[in-house]
């Protein structure tokens, strides 16, 4: 009568239907289709497993109890060891029909080994997902863009280059004249010779050549512009033609933009320290492309 | 005319934080000289770095853990396949590994920077943005070459501060190579800490122009743990809390 009422014909309200099937979404039911054999409301005798807290319970439904709807369903709680309990359900449902047997340990067993894997994972490592908050994800990108700007980051890095220049850091690697090179580049066209090839020649001792030719040859192995550089360094050391390297190369390995601005002006310098010296060759002006 | 007034920034106005450091403390150098990185500033340790994402890195995270590997001198870029970082750091510290770097992704985008030393060093945790790959830098140099670079850590002003900056300066060997004229700086302001890398040079006694190679990002410091990567029983030193922390615009902590 009530299958007939509610499951096929008219409404069930927990009748899912599907494109293939229909699902009973009631929490006692078996197999959680919706048929005729499993709905736990048109069937008077009834059983299902369900577990709850991680104990599995078995829980019966007789037509004794039917018009006791608080006492309609009993529970059992079932051994926590697997054949055990596989027995006792079958003690409790001695007399029932198989299908309903059958189901009841097919739920049980499928609800065991879900079990056993909930417990591994919580052994394992367990992602845990932390949402992030709008309002403060803008304000913090909001105000890391400020920091960046109030950071001027390339002024203090140079700031810091030059600092550590100063205190004398690098050693003897760099080697700027500073009296000699401000004089050169004020005094562009009167200055003697001789005071200042002099100059020149006090600055770069030796080692200092030795180091600037490293600097050089490392130089070569990263900026691979200068194919030139191999017939400079073989030619005569000339400590001024090696200045004049070093500024050409920084000039060229540094693309900032600035170059283009500098190139032509640097190229001034060299040029006019070129007449100052007797015996440099002109390979810098294939350099300058 | 009235003298030109200096303008109020926040770097002026900053709330007085009292763990700053001062140059000439007793105190923090003791300190530095028996805590963790000791070993690292006598030079008795060479870092050696592990550089690891979360899960199942996207494209992205991994190119960004190869360019960050070029950076960072002797570092080596291992995948993670779901092992669990508990039972990887006592095999980084029995492989002789100093550092440890995981990079947490998110959609794609890593975001997210755990750095801890490791034999039993303090574990930070950062929380990364605005990551440009190189390719992404306008107007960059080649690649990074294999020399040693110079580290800049610039406004580490607290004992925080002071502590987080000698563990980025423990990542890099000591002695740089002048020759490769690299250099990679940590800036902190207002407690985000930017990270670049250039490639300097000298134009003259007072100039210097620089290039920007490398990847760039930014680092806001989440926590700080003593010992290493432990998420429940670890010591936190410092972990950020938005409801104490976040109050002032002119307080910050780094």
């Amino acid at each position: 009568v009530v299958w007939s009422m509610l499951g096929n014909r008219q409404f069930c309200s927990y009748k899912m239907t599907t494109k293939t099937q229909n699902f009973c979404r009631n929490e006692y039911n078996l197999t959680g289709l919706c048929n005729r054999s499993s709905c736990p409301l048109a069937n008077s005798q009834y059983a299902t497993v369900r577990e709850e807290k991680g104990r599995c319970y078995l829980y019966m439904k007789t037509i004794e109890r039917a018009a006791f709807p608080r006492r309609l369903w009993e529970r059992v709680l079932l051994s926590k060891n697997y054949e055990k309990a596989l027995e006792e359900i079958d003690e409790n449902l001695i007399y029932w029909p198989r299908f309903i047997r059958h189901k009841c340990k097919q739920r049980f067993t499928k609800i065991t080994q879900y079990l056993i894997r909930i417990r591994k994972l919580t052994l394992k490592r367990q992602r845990k997902l932390v949402p992030l908050r709008r309002k403060i994800e803008r304000r913090e990108n909001r105000r890391e863009e400020k920091a960046l700007i109030a950071a001027q980051l390339d002024n203090a890095i140079e700031k810091e280059l030059l600092e550590r220049l100063k205190q004398d850091t690098y050693g003897d690697i760099y080697n700027f004249p500073i009296h000699a090179f401000d004089k050169a580049l004020q005094q562009q066209d009167a200055e003697s010779e001789s005071e200042s090839d002099a100059e020149r020649e006090e600055d770069d001792d030796d080692d200092e050549d030795v180091e600037k030719r490293e600097f050089v040859e490392a130089e070569d192995s990263e900026l691979s512009d200068f194919e030139d550089m191999d017939k400079l360094e073989t030619s005569s050391e000339e400590e001024q033609e090696e200045e004049e390297e070093v500024e050409k190369k920084a000039s060229q390995s540094k693309s900032k933009g600035k170059t283009p601005l500098k190139g032509p002006a640097r190229r001034k310098r060299p040029y006019i320290e070129i007449e100052y010296e007797e015996e440099t060759e002109p390979s810098t002006k294939t350099k300058a492309a | 005319a009235p003298p030109k007034a200096v303008p109020k920034t926040i770097e002026n106005q900053r709330v007085y934080d009292e763990t700053t450091v001062d140059p000439n403390d007793e105190e923090v150098a003791f300190d530095e000289a028996t805590d963790e990185f000791a070993p690292y500033f006598n030079r008795q340790t060479v870092p050696k770095i592990l550089i690891t994402t979360s899960d199942r890195p996207r494209g992205r995270t991994v190119r960004f853990c190869e360019q960050l590997a070029t950076v960072i001198p002797n570092s080596h870029v291992y995948y993670r396949r779901g092992l669990a970082l508990k039972r990887i750091i006592p095999q980084c510290i029995a492989r002789d590994f100093t550092d440890l770097i995981v990079i947490n992704e998110d959609r794609k985008i890593p975001n997210g920077l755990v750095l801890s030393h490791l034999p039993d060093g303090p574990t930070a945790h950062f929380r990364m943005s605005s990551v440009r790959l190189r390719k992404e830098i306008k107007r960059k140099g080649k690649e990074p070459t294999e020399h040693v670079p110079e580290v800049i850590l610039n406004n580490f002003t607290t004992r925080l501060g002071h502590s987080i900056g000698r563990m980025f300066a423990a990542l890099f060997p000591h002695d740089p190579q002048f020759i490769g004229r690299q250099v990679a700086t940590f800036h902190n302001q207002r407690d985000y800490i930017f990270f670049r890398f250039h490639r300097y040079i000298f134009k003259s006694e007072k100039k210097v122009g620089i290039q920007e190679l490398g990847p760039r990002f930014t680092l806001k410091l989440r926590s700080l743990q003593k010992g290493t990567f432990d998420s429940k029983f670890g010591e936190y030193e410092w972990i950020h809390k938005r409801r104490e922390m976040d109050t002032s615009r002119r307080k910050f902590h780094l």
